[in-house]
């Protein structure tokens, strides 16, 4: 039955087949159609990635299949979601090893963009902690892929946005906690300078990131928070929360029912930066303890918050650039201050030393924000891709829904045997996205 | 704890009902006619809600392996939910007897099949709970349902009857009648919203229905009114609608 779907950002929209399945034997008989489709999960990509005229969604595929508790270890079915995952482990003391911003995300979405977090620097992505996971190819076969079965398949299938196969049962290793608490330290950073003076003076903090003012020109160009965190120990709570110290916190959360007119996002978003920034109470510096939710999480509480942006959606842009290309990062957030098409908030982060085929984690700053859809933001994001390219960046593919191919295939070296790969487990392209014959992934040759 | 046997347990609903007893500290007995599909299921509620899960192989069309089966469980449930079905396409079983027969043979014959065990064993006992997912299509017969709601008509007569013997030997019988849901039986329909309820909701609803020892539910619950105004409508009229 044809519905209306669209990923996060609401931008494209697209009529499509979604097709679910509960069993295994029923994906068999789905992938064995023959139509062309894509897998999608959450839809928590923000553009085309798992859009096609024909989809397999997995969130019915939701079972978990066994828990290990001595030693962390998860297996699971590949549409359970991240927030149902934490239900179960966290009461018991472990934690996702890598968590995106939001629970909301399926675990094979997870693997299929190799996701990371904010302890990327440290832990790197969700790739590290994959054990093993079945895929279901075009051709219907199964195969069991970890790095020593089936490397390549292994490789690329995490950040391989689903083109080499449904990623079916997924075994990944936790971390262990002693509490569901964060440690949180938060300081203000008057400039882009000193944030980059603080995130170097801060990197053995497990979780980094930093939202950034983009409004701001002159002497607080890149005026910033800096949010830094560790898992709490069970000594460094308060005495009272220690027997609960393991208890998921409690449920509240807000739905957005309609479509905003974006600027009350804009005002929204400055106004509550303003607030945290300028609060009376809030120090150069905080530290407090906070529940995993909050820190993680901040957003998920409003549920469709991306409905704020209207009914024409949005965009969300993120690039990593090399460390040694601050020069970069300066530019093109000037050029954004300048143009005042963007959110006035930014999201940066230091990415540790990755080595992939396609996933999008590599060394250096990486910075994401959201411009709502309207006339002129097509033609400035394929500015932006110019300093990109320049300063030898690459684009998100999760986030992404217009890049062009040549972008694409200057910021991935894995790139051409990626295609290969593709070529060899999925032949006639019957795996293909929106996304993946706009970036000639998957185009007919 | 106390046990909940699920007939039917590979469907959405089946699923959904299975884990809201599970949330709610029941350990759960899942039968289905394919028990090998349910190992994903079993493990994921022995791991979420920390209670006993056990999967048995039952058919609800060979009735004369229903005592038997009712017999191995180990141990007797005290509430049984009767949750499996068919509906194929009317016009099809209109034309081929084989579906109509299989059709009344699993919504109803089947039904009361084994539900008669679990209601003899809960009798002698004093003490049980039996469920059944019926429909709303058992309100009134039309022709674009004429096989599956006259097959679920008689499960809600039989149902009906059963609460009325069992009541004074404190045995309860629930009647569930969904109108719409969002589930494999229904996944090529265009349903409407408003009208449509989610699996989860739908075992939300049963739960707390069980709860309170109501005697029949409609999901959504305004559909009792719609379906009151359908009961309305005289048959003078009505045989001329196009339903
Ligand atoms: C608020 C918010 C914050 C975010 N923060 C981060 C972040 O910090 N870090 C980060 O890395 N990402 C982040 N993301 C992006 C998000 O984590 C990824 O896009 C993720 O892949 C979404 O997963 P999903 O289950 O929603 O899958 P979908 O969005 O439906 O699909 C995403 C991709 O995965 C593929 N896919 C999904 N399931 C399977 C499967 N079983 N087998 C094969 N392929 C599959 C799809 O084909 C598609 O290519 C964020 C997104 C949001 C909305
Ligand atoms: N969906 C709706 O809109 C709706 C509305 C009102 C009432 N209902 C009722 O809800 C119940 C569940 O249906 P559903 O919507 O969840 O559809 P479903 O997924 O098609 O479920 C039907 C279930 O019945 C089982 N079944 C069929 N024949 C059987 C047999 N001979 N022995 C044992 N099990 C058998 C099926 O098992 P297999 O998996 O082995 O096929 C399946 O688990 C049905 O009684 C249906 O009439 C549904």
């Amino acid at each position: 039955m044809k519905k209306q779907i669209a990923n996060w950002g609401n931008y494209p929209a697209m009529e499509a087949d979604e097709e679910s399945f509960v069993f295994e034997e029923q994906l068999d008989a789905l992938v064995d159609k023959d139509v062309s489709f894509i897998t999608r999960g959450n839809g928590r990509c923000y553009g085309d990635a798992s859009l096609s005229e024909r989809t397999i969604s997995t969130l019915k595929f939701d079972k978990i299949l066994s828990f290990d508790t001595e030693n962390g270890v998860f297996e699971c079915q590949s549409g359970i979601t991240l927030d149902q995952v934490l239900n179960v482990i966290v009461p018991k003391g472990w934690f996702l090893p890598v968590t995106p911003g939001t629970k909301f995300i399926t675990i094979g979405g997870a693997l299929a963009s190799d996701v990371h977090g904010k302890n990327h620097h440290v832990d790197g992505s969700i790739s590290n902690h994959v054990v093993e996971f079945d895929l279901v190819l075009a051709s219907k076969e199964q195969l069991t892929c970890s790095k020593e079965n089936h490397p390549d398949l292994f490789e690329a299938t995490l950040g391989g946005m689903g083109l080499t196969g449904v990623i079916s049962r997924v075994k990944l290793r936790l971390k262990k906690i002693e509490t569901a608490f964060i440690r949180q330290k938060q300081i203000k950073a008057a400039n882009l300078q000193e944030l980059i003076g603080l995130f170097e003076e801060y990197k053995d903090y497990t979780y980094s990131v930093a939202w950034i003012d983009c409004l701001k020109k002159g002497e607080h160009f890149g005026r910033s928070i800096l949010m830094l965190g560790e898992h709490a120990k069970l000594d460094e709570i308060p005495p009272d929360q220690r027997p609960d110290a393991l208890k998921l916190p409690a449920k509240k959360q807000i739905t957005f029912p309609i479509n905003m007119p974006s600027w009350v996002l804009n005002s929204l978003t400055v106004k509550s930066f303003n607030f945290l920034y300028y609060a009376k109470n809030f120090k150069k510096e905080i530290n407090n303890i906070v529940s995993y939710e909050p820190f993680f999480y901040p957003l998920d509480a409003i549920l469709h918050w991306n409905r704020l942006y209207g009914k024409s959606g949005f965009v969300q842009y993120q690039f990593v650039l090399p460390l040694s290309e601050k020069k970069g990062l300066i530019e093109i957030l000037n050029r954004i201050a300048d143009e005042g098409l963007g959110s006035f908030l930014a999201v940066l982060k230091v990415f540790g030393n990755q080595e992939s085929m396609i996933s999008f984690p590599k060394e250096g700053y990486t910075l994401a924000l959201d411009f709502p859809v309207r006339k002129g933001l097509l033609e400035f994001l394929d500015e932006l891709d110019e300093f990109v390219l320049k300063y030898d960046g690459r684009l998100y593919m999760s986030k992404d829904a217009r890049m062009k191919p040549a972008l694409l295939e200057a910021g991935y070296p894995g790139l051409k045997q990626f295609k290969s790969i593709i070529k060899k487990y999925n032949p006639g392209n019957k795996i293909r996205s929106v996304q993946s014959d706009r970036l000639l992934l998957t185009a007919d040759s | 704890m106390e046990t909940v046997l699920v007939l039917g347990a590979t469907s959405d609903i089946g699923i959904a009902i299975a884990k809201k007893f599970a949330s709610e500290k029941y350990n759960i007995q899942l039968a289905a006619r394919k028990p090998e599909l349910l190992g994903p299921l079993q493990s994921d509620i022995q791991i979420r809600y920390n209670v006993e899960c056990s999967v048995y192989a039952f058919d609800a069309l060979i009735f004369h392996s229903h005592s038997m089966f009712f017999e191995t469980l180990s141990p007797k449930p005290e509430t049984t939910i009767c949750i499996f079905g068919t509906m194929d396409d009317e016009e099809d079983a209109f034309n081929n007897w084989s579906l109509t027969q299989r059709m009344i043979d699993t919504n109803y014959t089947g039904a009361v099949s084994i539900l008669n065990i679990a209601a003899r064993s809960y009798l002698k006992n004093k003490k049980g709970t039996i469920i059944g997912i019926s429909s709303v299509a058992g309100d009134r017969g039309r022709a674009s349902k004429m096989i599956y709601g006259s097959s679920k008509a008689a499960f809600n007569a039989y149902l009906a009857g059963l609460r009325n013997k069992c009541f004074k030997d404190n045995v309860h019988v629930m009647t569930v009648k969904p109108g719409f849901v969002y589930t494999r039986m229904t996944e090529n329909m265009e349903l409407p919203a408003l009208l449509t309820s989610t699996p989860a909701y739908l075992a939300d609803v049963v739960y707390n229905g069980f709860a309170r020892k109501k005697n029949v539910i409609y999901i959504k619950w305004f559909w009792r009114y719609i379906m009151l105004i359908i009961k309305s409508i005289p048959e003078f009229q009505f045989k001329k609608m196009k339903l």
